[in-house]
């Protein structure tokens, strides 16, 4: 773990947004909805740190409350995406057969559809919110792990250790939870911790298009579309909550890789 | 004699491959009895890995099977993988080739030495952990109670290969079948991992079907052998009259092509000419006509039906008795005979061999694979 530099600087970002999501549980310099027009599209200043946006709400507080929004729909997108998925993948990996055919074609039927326009459609049937976001990524994710672990694990079950856990009487179920999982277990790891990212990227930008995260909730990608209308008044105010976007997206590539190499068992070995 | 306790009639096996669906195995018969130890000869490719997968049930999902396979009275083929499930790891066990690969690397020696008590006796983690250490003290795996939260990796070949047989081992099976289980180690040690397995099952009273290429491992180890060619038994018998008096043309090769301790300089191997037959296109009737140098046209009639050759030895070579005489006395001096069910006697120091558990790595032991024939 020393002296893996892409983990340490993953890890420390992503800890800085931990701790912004943290903090904004318990506080935030200002309520972040609180509409001040007087003070709008003020510049940074001792009052408020990072200036105000548009409506005069104070932006450090639509920031940290924004990293909130990011770490629910990426822990709700990814956890379902990668439950189910996985659950998937393992199945089609023990069964083989017409399932697997089945549902890995499937599989690669849903990734015929961008996830954006998966989202655009389940907007147009449900209306925008955060459910419909989550429920979007969340069904790419889905297609995304279900695809790696089938593959992942696949490649397990041609291994000599399965063949004699069979001799040792284990049945596929057995096998798939004893030794199938756990060696499987860190490609879907490193996979989580980047799919995390592209999940922040994806509610970002579909919250930016006004299908993800309705107002008042704060969202980095809403931020970005309010902003873009005042990009010659005040640039600063897409500046922000880009740099927050672009450092946690950053942080969690730079976790998956440095996991990615801690993880690999040949590495792990000469430890 | 009662009942075989495997008896094995006209198994087949076909494979899938490129050029279409092949037949690696063609009706082997096979008969073990109660703690019988039989061997299973021959080179790559000739099917006997195959036979013992079939007989596990566990041929890839592709593979068809043919023919009968009884176990202790119940037929085998055609079982479901539930049943199957039930036998195997309680009452057939198998020790694989590869200790390095067969054992899963992220769990420890406990878990993988208990695995068959904990599916067949539903064994919890404690008494698990009990019986792992037992196990692996009969396998004399130097400092057991030490090492059973070690990982595979942490263990040497020779190491790793009493695990694997420690967790053989574990249900007390009436059948074990180990493929290869010294092909991957170095020399000196394929003898001593050879000798534990050969006094484990003699205490046991288990029967053993050990498969190899490798006839001095065979002579030592088995009371009888099947010398398998292109998915066909070509020759059957006890292991010391098949090895001094072979009769069919492909044993002959084989124990001729055998290197020998002390042949003079220079003296090139004898080599059985040409090369394994491709499965797909075996030659018509005796599949090593094309390779034997005895060859008539009879030969390619059909496959030959076994021919008498002493008692309870035959080969399927229509011309086993118009051959030259083959002994090769040397070749059984110092064997001792076979115990029925039993491996041969040890020296008692043997027995007690304490392996090394630098083993592996500068080792000096001036014992070969074929040193002791």
């Amino acid at each position: 773990m020393r002296r893996h530099p892409s983990f340490v600087a993953g890890g420390v970002l992503v800890a800085l947004w931990l701790t912004a999501v943290l903090v904004s549980l318990a506080w935030t310099p200002y309520p972040p909805a609180e509409i001040d027009i007087p003070n709008k599209l003020l510049l940074p200043s001792a009052a408020h740190w990072l200036g105000t946006d548009s409506l005069g709400r104070d932006i450090a507080s639509l920031l940290l409350a924004g990293a909130r929004t990011s770490l629910l729909v990426g822990v709700a997108a990814v956890g379902l995406g990668a439950l189910s998925g996985t659950a998937l993948g393992l199945l089609a990996a023990a069964r083989r057969g017409w399932l697997d055919e089945l549902l890995m074609r499937c599989a690669d039927f849903s990734f015929a559809f961008p996830a954006l326009l998966t989202a655009l459609m389940l907007a147009a049937l449900y209306g925008p919110g955060v459910s419909t976001a989550v429920a979007a990524i969340g069904l790419f994710n889905l297609a995304v792990f279900a695809r790696i672990s089938r593959s992942a694990a696949g490649a397990v079950w041609s291994r000599d250790f399965v063949l004699a856990a069979r001799a040792c009487g284990r049945n596929r179920l057995q096998i798939t939870r004893d030794h199938v999982l756990p060696n499987i277990a860190a490609v879907l790891i490193v996979q989580a911790t980047i799919q995390f990212a592209v999940a922040i990227l994806a509610e970002a930008a579909l919250s930016y298009l006004g299908l993800g995260v309705r107002p008042p909730q704060p969202s980095w990608g809403r931020m970005l579309n309010e902003a873009q209308e005042f990009m010659f008044q005040a640039p600063q105010l897409a500046l922000y909550p880009g740099i927050a976007i672009a450092l946690s997206v950053l942080g969690l590539n730079l976790l998956g890789d440095g996991l990615r190499d801690l993880l690999d068992p040949r590495l792990a070995r000469e430890r | 004699m009662d009942a075989a306790l495997l008896e094995v009639t006209g198994l087949r096996v076909w494979l899938p491959s490129a050029r279409g669906e092949v037949e690696a195995v063609r009706g082997v018969d096979l008969r073990i009895a109660r703690g019988e130890t039989v061997g299973l000869i021959g080179e790559s490719g000739c099917g006997k890995s195959m036979t013992a997968l079939a007989l596990m049930g566990l041929l890839p999902d592709a593979a068809r099977v043919g023919g009968s396979i009884r176990f202790d009275g119940h037929e085998l083929a055609g079982l479901d993988d539930a049943a199957m499930c039930r036998l195997r790891g309680q009452r057939i066990a198998m020790v694989f080739q590869e200790p390095m690969t067969a054992l899963d690397p992220l769990q420890p020696l406990w878990k993988l030495v208990s695995e068959p008590l904990r599916v067949h006796r539903g064994l919890d983690a404690r008494s698990a952990r009990a019986e792992a250490l037992r196990l692996l003290d009969r396998v004399r795996l130097p400092q057991a109670a030490q090492r059973l939260d070690a990982h595979a990796h942490q263990l040497s070949g020779g190491q790793r290969q009493r695990v694997m047989i420690a967790a053989a081992l574990a249900c007390g099976p009436q059948l074990l079948i180990a493929d290869e289980p010294t092909t991957a180690l170095d020399a000196s040690l394929q003898r001593e991992v050879l000798e534990l397995l050969g006094t484990l099952v003699a205490d046991a009273g288990m029967a053993l079907l050990l498969i190899s290429h490798d006839l001095a491992l065979m002579a030592r180890s088995v009371a009888r052998v099947l010398v398998m060619y292109a998915g066909s038994v070509v020759e059957e018998g006890p292991a010391a009259d098949v090895l001094a008096r072979p009769a069919h043309p492909y044993t002959r090769g084989l124990i001729a092509a055998r290197p020998r301790l002390g042949a003079p300089r220079g003296v090139r191997l004898a080599t059985i000419p040409g090369r394994v037959p491709e499965l797909a296109d075996l030659p018509a009737g005796c599949p090593f006509s094309d390779r034997c140098g005895w060859v008539i046209d009879a030969c390619h009639a059909g496959l030959p039906a076994p021919v008498e050759i002493g008692p309870g030895h035959a080969a399927r070579c229509i011309r086993a008795d118009q051959l030259p005489e083959s002994a090769r006395p040397e070749l059984v001096e110092g064997l001792q005979p076979q115990r029925a069910g039993g491996a041969a006697a040890h020296p008692p120091g043997l027995r007690q061999a304490q392996p090394d558990p630098s083993a592996g790595s500068g080792r000096t032991g001036s014992v070969n694979g074929f040193g002791h024939l």
